[in-house]
């Protein structure tokens, strides 16, 4: 095994694994917590737009994503807050419409369009150094705005009806936290694909909860668990010969699932 | 001193359904309101409003002498007991000290202050042993308990309790109200029920809200204005001799 880290792509993969599982172990402990993991899905899948904006326009297309991430997370926020329409169906609504937008644009886009497949699936093999600096970006920004916002994420994760009453805007701190929410999305597009990031964000923080009560403990945990998952997950694809985002997921859900059945079958102590 | 709460003529409706119609309500320093009603009689949505947490249709409102969207920091508010997520990773510890989140902004930590006040209301409501516990962990009546320490740790003038005796035993009830009593000499406080036995013995008012507001200046109702609020017939049964709250009957 340790010949594979000879290669250039295989580092970069590592480092890839890593930083995406600093930026999901934090704010996946957020999606958990507060149960926003469908408003997390509608975000993901609508920015696939913005995949197809970066394709459309010739740019690298992890720059039509960060805007148009950042924008369904707003608009989906305020859709699911303020109108009269019932959030899931609005969810439901613009995490289609954010797919269409891309289809349609990439369709429009001359030639065909490369390594799309990777946006959809992840390939962890292929990211390059200047992705792997932009991650790097995007984990200190995520790191820094928890910081700074710590406990008032707690108080809005909660008791959002608390919140509002000590005088906070509980609106602008959920728009704050959907916003790192998609910057996490677009650290993780690389290493598992717009299909399959909702798991990645989950897995691991819900893993995380049941071997401790505190939130901070639970945020260095789910890190710890996501970057041994996304190397196993990489391994099991070196040796198969599996594509990296599935094998990374399966390598977790494996493991998920194990460790709820034999929490099942434990006899059950009255709490 | 200024009224606490101060409500003229107050109307809601949600969607064409009218909620409240010309509500009108004065509470002064250190007084204990309950407010009692049938569900669905608008309870909740006058303490919203009390909170500026919805906009009436029409009317005034004022709270602690300005507009609640300014003043509701220094109310106290205990929500419904299944309001906030039980099951989150937090201690009766961080719940407490979130009570004085109004006063941080972002990057600030809480300092010797805001531990000082967090122990002082912990103690106040008996709650300080417990103070790693888990919140999921606590009975309900211990919860109800940490809520209240968290509204009181800015020291309000104001206590808003929203039907505070949910998911409580009756043991534990008399121990809560007990608490309430205590405080009573120190805050105004405003509690929404429907639990009609509990409120008789410690309360000094009592309004029946029904969409209308029924309220007199003291705490006697009588089985007309329960009538009149629940629309059927109420039962009325009066509690210990020297707190007499309802005329014979």
């Amino acid at each position: 095994m340790l010949e594979l880290l000879q290669y250039d792509f295989m580092r970069n993969a590592i480092l890839a694994a890593i930083l995406a599982s600093i930026a999901c172990g934090i704010i996946g402990v957020y999606v958990v917590v507060k149960k926003i993991v469908f408003i997390s899905g509608g975000i993901t899948h609508a920015s696939f737009g913005g995949i197809g904006i970066g394709y459309y326009l010739g740019i690298n297309p992890l720059f039509g994503l960060i805007p148009f991430s950042l924008l369904s997370a707003i608009i989906m926020g305020l859709v699911s807050k303020r109108t009269k329409v019932a959030e899931d169906t609005a969810i439901g609504i613009l995490w289609s419409l954010g797919m269409a937008i891309g289809i349609i644009l990439i369709y429009w886009t001359p030639g065909y369009a490369p390594d799309l497949m990777t946006y959809l699936f992840g390939n962890i093999l292929t990211v390059p150094m200047s992705d792997i600096y932009l991650m790097l970006g995007l984990d200190a920004v995520i790191i820094f705005v928890v910081y700074a916002y710590y406990k008032q994420f707690m108080a809005l994760c909660f008791d959002e009806e608390f919140t509002k009453v000590s005088g906070l805007s509980a609106e602008k701190l959920y728009l704050l936290l959907l916003c790192l929410i998609a910057l996490t999305i677009v650290l993780l597009i690389k290493v598992v694909g717009i299909i399959l990031i909702i798991a990645l964000l989950t897995m691991p923080a819900s893993l995380s909860r049941h071997y401790t009560n505190n939130l901070g403990k639970m945020m260095y945990l789910a890190i710890i668990f996501g970057v041994f998952f996304s190397l196993a997950g990489l391994y099991l694809s070196y040796v198969f010969d599996a594509p990296s985002g599935a094998t990374i997921i399966l390598a977790m859900s494996t493991v998920y699932i194990l460790h709820f059945l034999y929490d099942g079958l434990k006899p059950k102590i009255a709490s | 001193m200024e009224n606490v709460i101060d409500l003229k003529d107050i109307w809601v409706s949600y969607d064409g359904v009218r909620v409240l119609e010309s509500v009108n309500l004065v509470v002064k320093d250190k007084d204990f309101l309950a407010i009692i009603g049938p569900n669905g009689g608008g309870k909740s949505t006058l303490l919203k409003v009390i909170l500026g947490l919805i906009k009436p249709d029409k009317g005034s409102v004022s709270l602690l002498g300005g507009m609640p969207a300014k003043t509701r920091r220094y109310v106290g508010y205990v929500p419904q007991y299944h309001s906030s997520n039980l099951d989150f990773p937090v201690t009766v510890w961080d719940v407490v000290l979130m009570g004085r989140l109004n006063t941080k902004r972002p990057l600030q930590r809480y300092n010797d202050d805001d531990r000082n006040a967090a122990t002082e209301a912990l103690k106040t409501v008996g709650m300080l042993d417990l103070k790693d516990r888990q919140i999921g962990e606590l009975s309900g009546g211990q919860k109800q308990r940490v809520f209240i320490a968290r509204s009181l740790v800015n020291k309000p003038k104001l206590l808003l309790l929203d039907e505070p005796s949910t998911g409580i035993d009756s043991r534990m009830q008399k121990e809560f109200y007990e608490l309430l009593n205590k405080l009573k000499s120190e805050i105004a406080i405003v509690m929404v029920t429907h639990d009609l036995s509990a409120v008789s013995v410690y309360v000094d008012k009592i309004g029946c809200l029904n969409r209308k507001f029924h309220y007199h200046d003291d705490k006697e109702i009588s089985s007309h204005d329960l009538e009149v609020s629940y629309q059927c017939p109420v039962e009325l049964i009066a509690h210990g001799v020297p707190h007499r709250v309802l005329k014979e009957h």
